[in-house]
């Protein structure tokens, strides 16, 4: 399987991860060869594997259902960009 | 609503806010109506270097309405990134699960319509997974920006979704009222629609009978019973006038308009998300054990179903008065109650009295029964004094109605006070009728003249005389005795 430039534009755009038209050929390329790497790796059989969804082989640690964190607002928004009346504020967005 | 030869298919994405104390993978308070941002930590921020570490009580949640619903608590469930961009999301993606949801399967059963034309059904669950909300985005004018308050994002929800089971916006709302009472049952969700904690998407299409399956569109974010009916009914009619004017359906989610009463395109498939999906390397899979789904189990409270079937079984109520006391854990406790206090054997009259009476008091001053200022102690009192003749269900709705103003702790006291102790002397009686009879002369003439109403008249004037006070079936009897002698 390989690529074709107009699907790394995608990826790009999906990502929000602006590329020029070199970039879009060398990553192509990148793309290309990690996709060459995952078919060897797919010759190999693995029926009657279980799937893993993480590399270790561990289960979930969890945390009891109490509150533990108190109000740092005034911390994080020292390093906001622009804030008001408590709320972050971002260039404007109505989908 | 089949209209003009079209069948219509629905399914339903519900999601439940859980009802923790903290968020999904952080500390932060999930109470509702905090100041902007004073309840956003660094994991909810997505500041660099944070791990998300998940609430076991979020899980419990998950378990206890995998169980309410007969479905599969899977042993091991994963935890997903769905990848988009928005500023209420700080992380580029929400945490959710995907292939491995915590619950698979299961239904919910639901009951349409009334009387003749009612009916019953299972609407199968497809599954239920665990996710994190997103923040708010205010939209009003900061100068020209967007204000983001992310108090929200890590709320912990469970997002439940339906096979294409329902067939009209009827079948719809009652499985959203059905899941709305059992979320609310088992404890896990506070079902407050107003504050967003229980919204709706809904699936809808149409197609000819025996055709495949139209192209659906999905109304999102319906966040009352109401506008989930306005929204289908509209969108059914909508996808029926454009095919039959020769039109296509394209998939789209649609927004609903609750002042103009429709629907209109948020984004089409072309611009649908491609959200990327894929195990999220910072949660280890999360691992149920047969123990802890045990465990669980002993704390759920009796299931609406069962107890259902209970009321039908035990106490010989009809389907009706079972559904009917079953609709909220508050009304079916207040309902066990009385029953327990006054006997199974009056189970049929305290279900008159709570769906009767009771509800139609606490409807008329929109009180929660949970707040009925008769409680079912005292309620009992009453039913128990009907039971044993004390007063008759005439007098019954006066005590009734002294308990509710608080004049008097107890249905006995009430009646004590106010003298409403019913005659069953027949001497007293006896002696009521026969002044009655000797008073109304032309009654008597003319029931003996064979008009049966002039009966009931002669009723009245001894009840009347008794102040209401003399039991019915006596003076039936002594009046039947005397007339015909």
């Amino acid at each position: 399987m390989s690529l074709t430039p107009d699907q790394v534009r995608r990826i790009a755009h999906l990502a929000r991860i602006e590329t020029s038209e070199a970039e879009v050929q060398t990553t192509l390329e990148h793309l290309n060869g990690i996709f060459s790497l995952i078919e060897e790796m797919q010759a190999v059989n693995t029926q009657g594997v279980e799937p893993m969804a993480h590399a270790q082989d561990l289960a979930q640690r969890l945390r009891d259902d109490v509150v533990s964190e108190s109000d740092r607002r005034a911390a994080f928004q020292a390093v906001a960009p622009e804030t008001e009346a408590g709320l972050y504020l971002v260039p404007k967005v109505i989908e | 609503m089949s209209a003009r030869n079209w069948e219509v298919v629905i399914g339903i994405e519900t999601h439940a806010q859980l009802s923790t104390q903290s968020k999904i993978f952080s500390g932060s308070s999930t109470a509702f109506g905090a100041q902007p941002n004073v309840q956003a930590s660094a994991v909810d921020l997505a500041l660099p270097g944070v791990l998300p570490v998940l609430n076991r009580g979020a899980v419990e949640c998950a378990i206890k309405f995998g169980l309410s619903i007969g479905a599969e608590v899977a042993a091991k469930s994963v935890f997903a990134r769905k990848n988009y961009f928005y500023p209420d999301l700080p992380k580029g993606y929400q945490i959710s699960q995907f292939e491995l949801p915590v619950v698979v399967g299961g239904g919910v059963r639901i009951q349409v319509g009334q009387g003749d034309k009612a009916y019953e059904k299972v609407v199968r669950l497809t599954r239920a997974h665990l996710e994190e909300d997103a923040g708010k985005s205010l939209h009003e004018d900061f100068h020209g920006k967007s204000g983001i308050d992310l108090n929200r994002a890590g709320t912990p929800l469970l997002e439940i979704v339906t096979e294409p089971d329902m067939c009209s916006s009827a079948e719809a709302v009652a499985y959203a009222k059905a899941l709305h009472a059992l979320v609310r049952w088992i404890g896990i969700c506070d079902g407050n629609m107003q504050e967003g904690s229980f919204r709706c998407d809904a699936n809808v299409s149409v197609r000819r009978p025996g055709e495949p399956l139209g192209t659906r569109r999905e109304i999102k974010n319906l966040n009352s019973f109401r506008f989930l009916q306005q929204a289908i009914d509209y969108e059914i009619q909508w996808q029926i006038d454009t095919l039959e004017d020769g039109g296509k359906i394209q998939q789209a989610t649609v927004l609903f308009d609750p002042d103009s009463g429709e629907t209109r395109v948020m984004r089409t498939k072309e611009d649908a998300h491609d959200y990327r999906y894929f195990p999220d390397p910072d949660l280890l899979p999360l691992v149920i054990s047969r123990e802890w789904v045990e465990r669980t189990k002993a704390t759920l409270p009796e299931l609406p179903e069962a107890k259902r079937q209970r009321f039908m079984e035990q106490l010989g109520l009809s389907a009706y008065d079972a559904t009917a006391l079953t609709a909220s854990l508050e009304v079916a406790d207040y309902f066990d109650a009385v029953v327990t206090a006054a006997g199974a054997a009056n189970a049929k009259s305290a279900a008159n009295w709570v769906m009767g009476e009771l509800s139609a008091r606490l409807n008329k001053e929109d009180k929660d029964i949970a707040a009925s200022p008769v409680s079912a102690a005292q309620l009992a009192g009453l039913i128990a004094r009907i039971a044993d003749n004390t007063i008759s269900n005439n007098i019954a709705k006066k005590v009734f109605e002294a308990l509710w103003n608080g004049d008097g702790a107890s249905a006995d006291e009430v009646i004590e006070k106010q003298g409403l102790k019913q005659i069953t002397d027949t001497g007293a009686i006896e002696k009521l009728v026969d002044e009655v009879l000797a008073a109304n002369a032309a009654n008597v003439a003319e029931y003996k003249a064979g008009k049966e109403k002039a009966f009931n008249a002669l009723v009245g004037q001894v009840m009347k005389a008794a102040k209401g006070k003399a039991n019915p079936q006596q003076v039936n009897d002594l009046l039947k005795a005397k007339l015909g002698g």
